[in-house]
């Protein structure tokens, strides 16, 4: 498949650019990290490198070309196997927007194959911007207006120098989460069933899933991307590597999955991002957070650095936390943060769906079942363990281009597991 | 005159706004050009903040030698003042840092072109900057740093011999036997309290209820006093009719039934009005009301690639506030995060009277009216050690909390040197410390600081020394 190379922003409010050369020509052969080509803003010239290895098939921008909207592909990249010229024929639209969001499709319920770990609708409670850390940095004018109101710092992100949490960030965190506003809805509502129901009183998870996935649907705009991973040479290994394993150790397709698309953040750095206002964050690490269903709602623990563990090491950890956040013994370290969620409903049956990205995260995986499907294999009709997954991303940091990268190699890592134990 | 002449930035007006915003801008890598049509430094340094600084230096050492014998120190023969000596080391001072920015600008290879600019045609992205040398400069972003001149009143022309402004009035050649001085601000409120301790008769004129109108009410109130018990004469609520040349001098004269002031001369400090003309803004999009250009929090006006700071957008007319508006403007133009316009009473104001008047923040009048159930702690210089050993009691601290959050919302200070002891308050705003923290910050003994923490401390009903 042919690789289209889009016009970077150097800053988070660039729109527009300066294409002002090419580096290479149509025919050179591109490796990861050449730079191929200098766009300029009014601020900076910067050095575009390449993500993928290739052969340069086509120059749809022409250096010199001023004004280029970021996005725009300006180039594109013939892969392994491609001709320069199948690729340099292609028709040039290019789907840079991504598509539209799936359809529920009604479906017969096949018996849910291997979802293991019971997961949750939507993914929540996290904290702040800031990575790996449970301090909240915050004013003491801050902390004492935060504690008059009740607004939880570690659920906000700061405005101040470093993240740090100022009177206007408690401020503005509570006029969006007025409890006036709030109470509204209840009382219009009540009057209508009178009799037929009953308050409970809402649990501060509660309010803080509330908060935070009404922020994550009116801040971030969320699109999706949806694709069928055959699994038959998965659970086949699955097998294979549980046969074999140490006593005690048990590896789910869950872990897989959260292996799976730890190699492809890594190798798929865009898509491991989040969305800061000025600024955005770009991870080093694959913190792959799992979305746990607990008693009155969920919390998403993490999986610290999931690109560096082997997958008996990830079946360990993900029980050890899928069983503490069940018990409400997971300390808040342990379930803030994370660059990336994974959400599996696989185990109720669920064929597909979209989730909620957890703030301030880029994307979320909502993984469906497992289930016999017709497929077809060069032109014959053949039976295979088909999971289907969707990729909600936050079109403000990865775009339509980025996140279906990102859902290739993740199918890739699913479809081929030899390649994710490299 | 610079041979170079395409820039990313060029900054019009080499005062504390400009240069200051040239040399971040070189810091950020961006290739700037100053134009100045004047001195380096601008009004403040050469004919504002700092060689006001110098003659007040001068009177107070004139007003020691008057305490010198509560100290034991007989000073025999006669004391003179020379003014023109005086006046001198004044002028040396501000060409001493003048010299020392054009340093600093050259070490951040700033260029620096000595001539006069307009706003010329944007050309593509490129804004044209026209010089009346005959150079055209061009620049991806123009920053407007001109300042301001003094204001007048309708049928007043300050003449710069019986009617002054406070750049005549800062390089007398003579002492006049008496003076009228028009308008009680900082500027006028430091003139007055010079000319006094130089033996002119003084009679300071507001047209508001009190001088220092801005400081809290309290304040304002206690200079008041230590101007009067000093000899001056204070005359408010009075609005001025007309200042005329006459007899012996100049008369002043106020609407209703105000007597009128005769006095050798006058000067004219009635606020500042921005130097916005000339500057090639008809045509553009830069929008001007009433002499101000016009701008957002960051110094942007309507026409894209064009900015101003410091005087010329308007007040609070103050230096420091010129240099912070320069810094942000530039690094909003660099695209940096974390960027923020100026907040809310974030700006300290420093007068440097005799007392001297330091204040940030709302006063308490002000806190009222926006709605805050207020907690205020006074601390008298009375009370504090440091101050009485120097001979320098005479002082108070007010500090304004709101009672629901522990905010700092203001501080409010006069007495000796508060204008240095300001910034203490000012961080603690900055960090939005509350009570909690300031009275828990140990304040070193025996300094004056320690009046601010029993201030704090008083608005908690926990005062010490008091």
């Amino acid at each position: 498949m042919a690789i289209d190379i889009l016009m970077p922003a150097l800053s988070p409010t660039m729109e527009t650019g300066t294409l002002a050369k090419w580096a290479v020509a149509v025919g050179d052969a591109v490796r990861s990290g050449d730079v191929i080509a200098e766009i300029e803003t009014d601020k900076a010239t910067m050095e575009v490198e390449a993500v993928d290895d290739g052969v340069m098939a086509s120059i749809l921008v022409d250096a010199g070309s001023e004004g280029v909207p970021v996005g725009t592909p300006i180039g594109r990249l013939a892969e392994d196997g491609e001709t320069v010229d199948d690729v340099a024929a292609a028709p040039k639209t290019v789907a840079v927007e991504p598509s539209a969001p799936p359809q529920p499709t009604p479906s017969a319920t096949a018996p849910a194959a291997a979802a293991p770990l019971p997961a949750a609708p939507v993914a929540a409670l996290t904290s702040d911007a800031a990575p790996k850390t449970d301090r909240v940095f915050a004013s003491p004018l801050a902390r004492r207006i935060a504690a008059d109101r009740g607004v939880d710092l570690a659920a906000l992100s700061g405005s101040g120098p470093y993240g740090r949490i100022l009177r206007r960030d408690v401020e503005a965190a509570n006029i969006s989460a007025s409890p006036a506003a709030a109470s509204a809805i209840p009382s219009t509502a009540g009057s209508a069933i009178q009799g037929d129901s009953r308050t409970e009183p809402n649990s501060q998870m509660r309010k803080i899933i509330a908060a935070r996935l009404q922020e994550s649907k009116a801040t971030a705009p969320h699109f999706y991307l949806t694709v069928d991973c055959e699994i038959d040479t998965l659970l086949e290994s699955r097998r294979q590597m549980n046969d074999r394993a140490p006593e005690g150790v048990k590896i789910s397709v869950n872990d897989l999955v959260i292996r799976a698309a730890a190699m492809a953040l890594i190798k798929v750095p865009k898509a491991n991002a989040s969305w800061e206002g000025d600024n955005t964050r770009l991870f080093s690490h694959a913190d792959v957070a799992m979305a746990v269903a607990v008693d009155g709602g969920l919390v998403t623990p993490v999986i610290w650095a999931a690109e560096q563990k082997g997958l008996a090491e990830i079946a360990s950890i993900s029980r050890d936390l899928a069983t503490r956040a069940r018990d409400g013994k997971l300390a808040p370290e342990e379930f803030s943060g994370g660059s990336f969620t994974i959400s599996n409903l696989g185990m109720y049956g669920v064929r597909e769906f979209a989730a909620v990205i957890n703030p301030p995260q880029g994307a979320i995986l909502a993984v469906g079942a497992g289930e016999q499907r017709p497929v077809v294999h060069d032109g014959q009709l053949a039976v295979a363990t088909v999971m289907t997954v969707t990729l909600s991303a936050d079109h403000r940091v990865v775009d339509g281009a980025v996140g279906a990268e990102w859902l290739q190699a993740f199918k890739g890592f699913i479809e081929a597991p030899v390649t994710m134990l490299l | 005159m610079a041979a170079e002449t395409s820039f990313d930035l060029v900054i019009v007006g080499g005062g504390p706004g400009g240069y200051v915003a040239a040399i971040r801008a070189s810091q950020l890598k961006m290739k700037v050009a100053l134009v100045e049509r004047e001195n380096l430094g601008g009004i403040c340094l050469n004919w504002g903040c700092i060689p006001t600084k110098a003659l007040l230096r001068a009177a107070e050492m004139r007003h020691s030698i008057d305490e010198m014998k509560e100290f034991g120190i007989t000073v025999s023969g006669e004391v003179s003042i020379d003014l023109p000596a005086v006046v001198k080391r004044s002028r040396k001072v501000a060409a001493r840092l003048s010299a020392g920015v054009q340093h600093l600008l050259k070490k951040n290879k700033v260029t620096v072109v000595d001539d006069l600019a307009t706003l010329g045609a944007k050309r593509g992205d490129l804004r044209e900057v026209k010089l009346a040398g005959g150079t055209t400069l061009t620049a991806r972003n123009v920053i407007l740093a001109t300042g301001a001149r003094a204001r007048s009143l309708p049928g007043i022309e300050p003449d710069g011999k019986t009617i002054l402004t406070y750049r005549e009035a800062m390089v007398p050649e003579t002492m006049p036997k008496s003076l009228v001085i028009i308008g009680s601000g900082a500027i006028g409120s430091e003139f007055a309290s010079f000319y006094l301790d130089m033996g002119v008769e003084v009679t300071l004129i507001e047209a508001m209820d009190r001088i220092l109108p801005v400081e809290d009410a309290e304040i304002s109130d206690f200079v008041k006093k230590a101007f009067v018990k000093r000899g001056m004469k204070i005359v408010t609520g009075a609005r001025l009719a007309g200042l005329k040349p006459s007899a012996g001098g100049v008369t002043a004269s106020f609407e209703g039934a105000i007597d009128p002031v005769i006095a050798e001369r006058a000067i004219m400090a009635v606020g500042i009005t921005g130097n916005s003309e000339s500057l090639g803004l008809d045509g553009t999009k830069v929008k001007v009301d009433r002499g101000h250009i016009v701008t957002d929090g960051y110094g942007a006006t309507g026409e894209p690639g064009v900015f101003a700071i410091g005087d010329v957008p308007g007040p609070p007319w103050l230096a420091h506030k010129a240099s912070h508006e320069g810094t942000i403007c530039v690094e909003k133009i660099a695209g940096l995060p974390d960027v923020h316009a100026i907040g809310e009473g974030a700006v300290p104001g420093c007068t440097y009277c005799r007392p001297q008047v330091a204040s940030v923040g709302m006063t308490e009048a002000a806190a009222i009216e926006a709605g805050h159930k207020v907690r205020v702690g006074r601390f008298p210089m009375l009370a504090n050690g440091k101050a009485i050993a120097m001979g320098d009691d005479q002082g108070l601290i007010k500090t304004v909390f709101d009672d629901a959050t522990g905010e700092l919302l203001g501080a409010h200070m006069v007495g000796p040197e508060v204008t240095e002891l300001i910034q203490g308050y000012a961080i603690a705003r900055t960090l939005e410390a509350t009570e909690a923290e300031l009275i828990q910050t140990i304040f070193p003994h025996p300094t004056l600081s320690e009046a601010m923490h029993e201030s704090v401390l008083d608005a908690y009903g926990r005062a010490i020394h008091f």
